[in-house]
C-alpha cells in the first residue's frame, strides 16, 4: 500500500516532502545569483507541445526543470487564431452566430447563447416560453457531452484508455439527439435571434429521456472505474492545489473554482430563462486539487440529467421563436399569400437587422466557466464589436500556480483537470 | 447592477476621490457604465476594488474597442464585478488616438487584478494599446513579428498572401 501524498502549502516545493537532503540553496536562486551552476544543476528549459497529445489542443508551454521539478512555466498560445472577432465585424448578426459556435467546438450552444442573448438585450427582446426551455435543454445535453470528452481525454492522460471509448459511445448519443433536432451534430446554429431555429421533433423527447434514464448508471459505471482507481488517486489527489483566494484573484471560474470550495455558478447566481424555476444543485469541492475538479465535473453531469428531465416535463406549449417580424423571419407559408411578409423576408436576408446603438455584456456560465459575449451595436446591421471573454483563455493563467513546485508528470494531470479548448482560447 | 441614481452617487464619489476622473455615465439595458479618464483608471479600479461599499473585486473581462470615427477613439472596458451583491459595472478608460506611429497609453491594472496579464496582452496584441507597467507585454495571439493592429476598424480585411512552397518554382518571391 502506497501513502497518499500530504497537500503540500501552496506554493511549496515537492523536493522538501520526499525526504530527500536538499543540499544548500536551490538552483533557481543560484542562477539568480550569478553562480555558473554545473551541468548536472542547470536548469532546463523544454518546450512542451505546441503538437502533443496531452495539450488538448494546439497549446505551448516552455517549462523550466530542475531535474523533474517544475520550476517556471510560461504558455505559449495562439496558434489556432483564426480572427473571429474581426470577421463577426463583417457579417450582419443573423451571420455572426455561426462564427461564434466555431470558437470553443466543444460548447457550440453556450457560444450561440452568449452571442444570441446579448443581441437580444440590445434589442430588448423577449423569447417565448418554450424558447427558453429548448435552451436550457439544450445547453445542458451539451454540457453533459462537454464533460464526457474532458472526462474520456483526460482519464486517457492519466492512462485509464477504457475510459476514452467508453465515454465516447455515451458522446456520440447526445450528438445523435442534437442530428435529431437541428440537423447537425457539431455547431448546429440552433438558437436564432428571439428563439431557436425550429421546434425539436415527435420523438425527440422520449429519445432525451432514454437517454437521462441510462446516463446515472453510465456515471456511476465510471465512478466504479476510477473513484477508487489507485493510479488514478495518486495522481490526482493533492495536487495542483491553488487557494480559493487566488483563484478569485485570477479570475477562474467554473468547475476549477467551485472544486476550491467557492459555489459560485452563474446558472444560480444571475439566472437567465427558466433556470430559476428548475431544481439543481451547485456541486463543491474542499481541497481544490485534480480529484475533486473530477469529482464536481462528474457531479454537475448527474445535475445536468435532472435539469434535463425537468425541463421535458415542464416544456410549455407555445411558440419557440418570438413574433418580431422586424427581427426574426416570417413562417415559410406565409411568403406565397402575404406581400408584407415577402418584404420582411427579403429585408432580413438581404441585409439583415439593424440594432439601435448602444453596448452590452451579457455571460453564461458554460462548462469552463463565465463565458461572456461584449457587443457594441452602432446602429447598423452589423456588430461593431463582438468580443467573447472565454473561459479557458483566462483559467489557463491560474496553470503556472498549479505546477510550478511540482513534478512535470504532475503537469499533464493539471492541465488535462484544467480543461482548456484551445480554439476557444485563440478564437 | 447598480441602478441609474446609484450610478450617479458613484461617479460623484469618485469625482471627489480624484477631480474630474469621471467624464461621463450611462445606464442602458439595466447595465451601468463609468466613462473615466485614463490618466486616473487605476485609482478608479483601486476605489472601487477597495472602498468599502463598492468592493468590486472580480474583474470578469478585459477588451478593447474601437469607436472610429468618434473621438475619443479608443476604449478600454473593464467588466467588474462584486459576487456577493452579485453587482456588475463597466468601467471605459476612452483614449485619445495620438496619431502617428504613437501608441495610446494607460496604467496597467495587473498589480490591482492579477487576471487582467492575459487581457491586456491582447488589447495590445489587437488595438496596439500600451499598459504601463505591465509585467510582460507582448502579443499573445497573433505572430511576434507581426505589424499591423488587426482589430483597429481601419485595419483592412483579408488580402494577406498565404505563401505556399509549392509556388515557389512557377512564381519566385511571388509574395512579394
Amino acid at each position: 500500500m502506497s501513502t497518499h501524498r500530504s497537500a503540500p502549502a501552496h506554493g511549496g516545493d515537492i523536493l522538501g516532502e520526499t525526504g530527500e537532503e536538499v543540499i544548500g540553496t536551490s538552483a533557481v536562486e543560484r542562477t539568480a545569483a550569478g553562480e555558473a551552476l554545473g551541468p548536472e544543476e542547470e536548469l532546463l528549459t523544454i518546450n512542451f507541445g505546441p503538437h502533443h497529445p496531452a495539450t488538448h489542443g494546439v497549446l505551448r508551454l516552455l517549462v523550466s526543470l530542475e531535474g523533474e521539478v517544475v520550476r517556471d512555466l510560461k504558455p505559449v498560445v495562439g496558434y489556432v487564431h483564426t480572427g473571429i472577432e474581426k470577421n463577426c465585424e463583417d457579417k450582419s448578426y443573423w451571420k455572426v452566430i455561426p462564427f461564434v459556435e466555431r470558437m470553443d467546438y466543444l460548447s457550440y450552444f453556450f457560444n450561440m447563447e452568449a452571442f444570441v442573448g446579448c443581441v437580444e438585450r440590445l434589442l430588448e427582446l423577449e423569447i417565448p416560453p418554450r424558447a427558453s426551455y429548448l435552451r436550457v435543454l439544450h445547453m445542458e445535453l451539451n454540457r453533459i457531452h462537454s464533460h464526457l470528452v474532458w472526462l474520456g481525454t483526460s482519464a486517457l492522460d492519466l492512462g485509464a484508455m477504457s475510459m476514452f471509448f467508453y465515454c465516447f459511445r455515451d458522446r456520440d448519443k447526445v450528438l445523435d439527439l442534437f442530428e435529431m433536432s437541428t440537423g447537425q451534430r457539431m455547431h448546429t446554429r440552433y438558437f436564432q435571434v428571439g428563439g431557436v431555429f425550429e421546434d425539436i421533433p415527435v420523438g425527440f423527447a422520449h429519445n432525451v429521456r432514454a437517454f437521462c434514464a441510462e446516463m446515472p448508471s453510465r456515471l456511476d459505471q465510471y465512478e466504479a472505474i476510477l473513484n477508487r482507481n489507485e493510479i488514478f488517486l495518486e495522481r490526482t489527489r493533492n495536487v495542483g492545489v491553488v487557494s480559493r483566494e487566488r483563484l478569485l484573484e485570477l479570475g477562474v471560474t467554473g468547475p476549477l473554482l467551485r472544486a476550491a470550495g467557492e459555489p459560485w455558478d452563474l446558472r444560480k447566481v444571475m439566472p437567465s430563462h427558466c433556470y430559476q424555476d428548475l431544481d439543481f444543485k451547485i456541486p463543491v469541492g474542499t481541497v481544490g486539487d485534480g480529484y475533486d475538479r473530477y469529482r464536481v465535473r462528474v457531479q454537475e453531469m448527474r445535475e445536468s440529467v435532472r435539469i434535463i428531465e425537468q425541463a421535458l416535463d415542464a416544456l410549455p406549449e407555445g411558440p419557440w421563436i418570438a413574433d418580431d417580424r422586424k427581427v426574426v423571419l416570417p413562417p415559410r407559408d406565409e411568403l406565397s399569400t402575404s406581400m408584407e411578409a415577402l418584404i420582411h423576408h427579403f429585408k432580413l436576408v438581404t441585409e439583415g437587422f439593424r440594432v439601435p446603438p448602444g453596448e452590452a455584456y451579457y455571460a453564461v456560465e458554460s462548462p469552463r466557466g463565465e463565458l461572456g459575449c461584449f457587443v457594441v451595436a452602432d446602429g447598423s446591421a452589423k456588430p461593431a464589436r463582438v468580443h467573447i471573454r472565454d473561459p479557458s483563455f483566462v483559467n489557463l493563467q491560474a496553470l503556472r500556480d498549479q505546477c510550478v513546485g511540482g513534478y512535470v508528470a504532475d503537469m499533464i494531470q493539471n492541465l488535462a483537470m484544467l480543461d482548456p479548448i484551445l480554439g476557444g482560447i485563440d478564437r | 447592477m447598480p441602478d441609474a441614481p446609484g450610478l450617479e452617487l458613484i461617479a460623484q464619489d469618485l469625482n471627489d476621490v480624484a477631480g474630474g476622473s469621471v467624464l461621463g455615465t450611462y445606464h442602458e439595458h439595466g447595465q451601468g457604465c463609468l466613462i473615466v479618464d485614463p490618466e486616473h483608471v487605476l485609482d478608479i479600479l483601486r476605489w472601487l476594488r477597495d472602498e468599502p461599499g463598492q468592493e468590486y473585486r472580480f474583474l470578469s473581462s478585459l477588451h478593447g474597442v474601437d469607436y472610429l470615427p468618434a473621438e475619443p477613439r479608443f476604449g478600454v472596458v473593464y467588466e467588474l464585478l462584486n459576487m456577493p451583491r452579485v453587482e456588475r459595472l463597466r468601467v471605459r478608460a476612452a483614449l485619445r488616438d495620438p496619431g502617428g506611429d504613437e501608441l495610446p497609453e494607460l496604467d496597467s491594472c495587473v498589480s490591482l487584478f492579477p487576471t487582467a496579464e492575459f487581457h491586456e496582452r491582447e488589447v495590445y496584441d489587437f488595438f496596439g494599446v500600451v499598459f504601463r507597467g505591465h509585467p510582460d507585454l507582448r502579443r499573445i495571439l497573433m505572430p511576434e513579428d507581426y505589424v499591423g493592429w488587426p482589430q483597429r476598424r481601419d485595419f483592412p480585411m483579408g488580402g494577406e498572401p498565404v505563401i505556399f512552397t509549392r509556388d515557389e518554382p512557377v512564381m519566385p518571391r511571388w509574395y512579394e
